[in-house]
């Protein structure tokens, strides 16, 4: 394989990699405060017709970001409300969340199913864009792309370098505790969830209005569960999280380039290719245990019960 | 008691008078068409094109019939159970159009003999069961001649979804008809294992364009391919649909499905009482497989080539699969002068030489 399919393959795949970086922050956030909402597949999908409706009728990327945000939050307060004032079970709540918002998205798009969008540009920096092969490799894409590196670091300084971020660690270890020293968990709780559901929108908005511009039912096609198991794997930690989002989407890329260079391996084992490479990774990378206690939430996807001290 | 002429005269007219009302009652009774869907009806795509089969029905026969669809049906058990409900429902011809509707198509029309099945791209028939699918080849290797005539880089790309007969023929034919033009052609092929999943069809678009193929055309039901195209300035052949408007400047042409014409010749035949279970398999001559418009930039003399191979098919004097065709490994597999039968085609599990890679097993 010469070197510069080589750098085309890591290129095409930050960008495979994308939806799943939104998506997997914004549950890890929702799963360090202790909650495990399963409906990401459903509000990635929600937030991505809506985002694809704003920016049909608008043109505009910055509304469709926003609708589409507004709609995976709007998706998740649903969840909210039933896990957390309503104290549902949260599998189950989860579940119900992503059936729902398969068949709403779908319902939604009735009418958008006829559109195709002219996709948004690659951003062009002068200079830094023009070195030959690095250039290319970190500075030529959309503006989306550099929002979830942005994402990135919010999420990783805002959960270990500021207070807020450490009461809402504190909250899904031991929300007793917590509530014990005067935080409203219901309340934090309830933000972490919102924020969950707009980065799933938002990893949405991106699939619909960048990666494939065009709107087709059930278009998500599994990334939501994708992203769910890449916080698990990563073990709740921001960087393995961006690592493993970016080595599913190169998987997946690479083992297209091997079927298209006529590579003899078949192709249904290339397909689970990302999936088994990601999981082994991922999990040897994480493999100590004290490692792993540490960083998991004690107590996600328990129902908190404020009365109930 | 004895018949005299009086009674006998009485009952005639009693009896017309019923026949009459009967005939009259059959008369202004539709036929229900009942439709079956794997997919929602969307804008393009396999089921798209199976419901401007129906709409044409509805426009060419009129009051005498009603039609009805249930999108979005998923093989197996759920749909002998939506199957059933239409035939159970007053629906007497119903169409079944995706592959895994076969089973469950025999077991409902054996539990309703007096009704007519149409199943798609099945090869069970029965007493009340027909098949029917196109040659959707024949319209690949026209766009085949297209590609192979418009490709700089001699190298086409193709995005494919199961390796199954139907699709490696759709593969080999394409690819035939790419080197009967430019022997130097080479088709690289991506199974995505998937009908439909639009980003992994970009994917495996972009990678193939990215190793240099400039032509791309896909066996998946999504329009990700022509938009990839379109975006990365390559040239895409569409498939099922016409896809201009999502790559008004890629797409050269597209293969497409059109089921119109067989739809009304059934609901005909079922008003008619001459319906029999076949096995159609139909293709350009009869109308189920066109070439969307093809793009300007296709040269006047690659055109005419076109049409002039487009009317040896419809007449039965050129065959897409006619020797000598040789597979990957450059051994002969059809001799000269020789064309493969129905039964080859539909068995076809090869790669024609000038395809990359191999089948997965």
């Amino acid at each position: 394989m010469d070197f510069d399919i080589f750098i085309k393959i890591l290129i095409a795949a930050v960008a495979a990699g994308t939806p799943f970086v939104y998506a997997a922050l914004g549950e890890l956030i929702t799963e360090k405060s202790g909650v495990l909402n399963l409906g990401v597949e459903g509000m990635m999908l929600v937030g991505a017709i809506t985002g694809f409706i704003a920016m049909s009728k608008t043109g505009s990327l910055l509304l469709a970001v926003a609708s589409g945000m507004t709609a995976g939050a709007l998706m998740a307060a649903i969840f909210a409300v039933l896990t957390l004032t309503l104290m549902a079970n949260q599998v189950a709540s989860g579940l119900a969340l992503t059936i729902f918002g398969i068949g709403l998205s779908a319902f939604l798009g009735l009418n958008y199913t006829s559109i195709a969008l002219p996709g948004i540009a690659e951003l062009h920096i002068p200079l830094l864009g023009d070195i030959p092969v690095l250039g290319k490799l970190f500075f030529s894409y959309d503006i989306l792309v550099y929002g979830s590196l942005m994402l990135f670091i919010l999420v990783s300084w805002f959960l270990y370098k500021t207070r807020a971020g450490l009461i809402l660690r504190g909250i899904g270890e031991a929300p007793k505790s917590a509530h014990a020293l005067g935080y409203n968990v219901i309340r934090i709780r309830y933000l972490a969830v919102l924020f969950g559901g707009a980065m799933a929108g938002l990893g949405g908005v991106y699939l619909s209005v960048a990666y494939t511009p065009v709107w087709v039912e059930g278009m998500v096609a599994g990334r939501g569960w994708v992203s769910l198991a890449l916080v698990v794997f990563a073990t709740w930690r921001p960087i393995r999280v961006l690592f493993g989002a970016y080595l599913f989407g190169a998987i997946t890329i690479a083992q297209f380039h091997v079927q298209g260079l006529g590579i003899d391996i078949p192709s249904q084992l290339l397909s689970m290719l990302p999936y088994l490479a990601t999981i082994l990774v991922l999990v040897i990378i994480s493999r100590d245990l004290t490692a792993i206690r540490l960083n998991s939430p004690a107590s996600l996807g328990i129902t908190y019960h404020p009365d109930n001290l | 008691m004895l018949l005299t002429k009086k009674h006998l005269f009485s009952l005639c007219i009693l009896l017309a008078c019923v026949t009459g009302l009967a005939l009259s009652a059959s008369a202004a009774e539709k036929l229900k068409v009942g439709f079956v869907y794997i997919s929602p009806v969307g804008d393009a795509g396999w089921t798209y094109q199976h419901n401007q089969g129906r709409l044409a029905l509805e426009k060419n026969l009129g009051d005498r019939i009603e039609t009805k669809y249930i999108e979005k049906v998923p093989e197996g058990p759920e749909a002998e159970r939506v199957i059933r409900n239409l035939a159970k429902s007053g629906y007497d011809l119903i169409f079944t159009t995706s592959f895994g509707y076969m089973n469950p198509t025999l077991k409902v029309a054996k539990m309703f003999p007096k009704k007519y099945f149409e199943h798609c791209t099945g090869y069970k028939t029965a007493k009340n069961v027909g098949t029917y699918m196109c040659r959707y080849y024949q319209g690949r290797y026209l766009a085949g001649i297209i590609a192979g005539k418009m490709t700089k880089s001699n190298t086409l790309g193709y995005v494919a979804a199961f390796p199954i007969p139907e699709v490696i023929r759709g593969i080999n034919a394409y690819t035939l008809g790419a080197r009967s033009v430019n022997p130097k052609i080479q088709v690289k092929v991506i199974w995505v294992n998937s009908w439909f999943d639009p980003g992994k069809e970009r994917e495996a678009a972009e990678a193939m364009i990215a190793q240099g193929a400039d032509v791309i055309t896909h066996h998946t039901d999504s329009t990700a391919p022509v938009l990839t195209a379109e975006e990365k300035g390559v040239y895409a052949i569409a498939y099922h649909s016409d896809m201009t408007k999502y790559g008004p400047r890629a797409q050269l042409t597209a293969v497409t499905h059109n089921y119109g014409k067989f739809y009304t010749k059934v609901a005909q035949s079922v008003l008619d009482h001459t319906w029999k279970p076949e096995a159609v398999w139909s293709g350009i001559k009869e109308g189920s497989i066109k070439l969307a418009p093809i793009n300007p930039v296709v040269p006047a003399d690659v055109v005419a080539l076109v049409k002039k191979t487009e009317k040896g098919i419809a007449d039965g004097s050129f065959k897409p699969f006619h020797g000598p065709i040789k597979n990957q490994a450059g051994k002969l597999v059809v001799a000269a002068g020789k064309s493969l039968t129905d039964k080859d085609l539909l068995a076809m599990n090869y790669y024609v030489e000038g395809v990359q890679g191999s089948i997965p097993k």
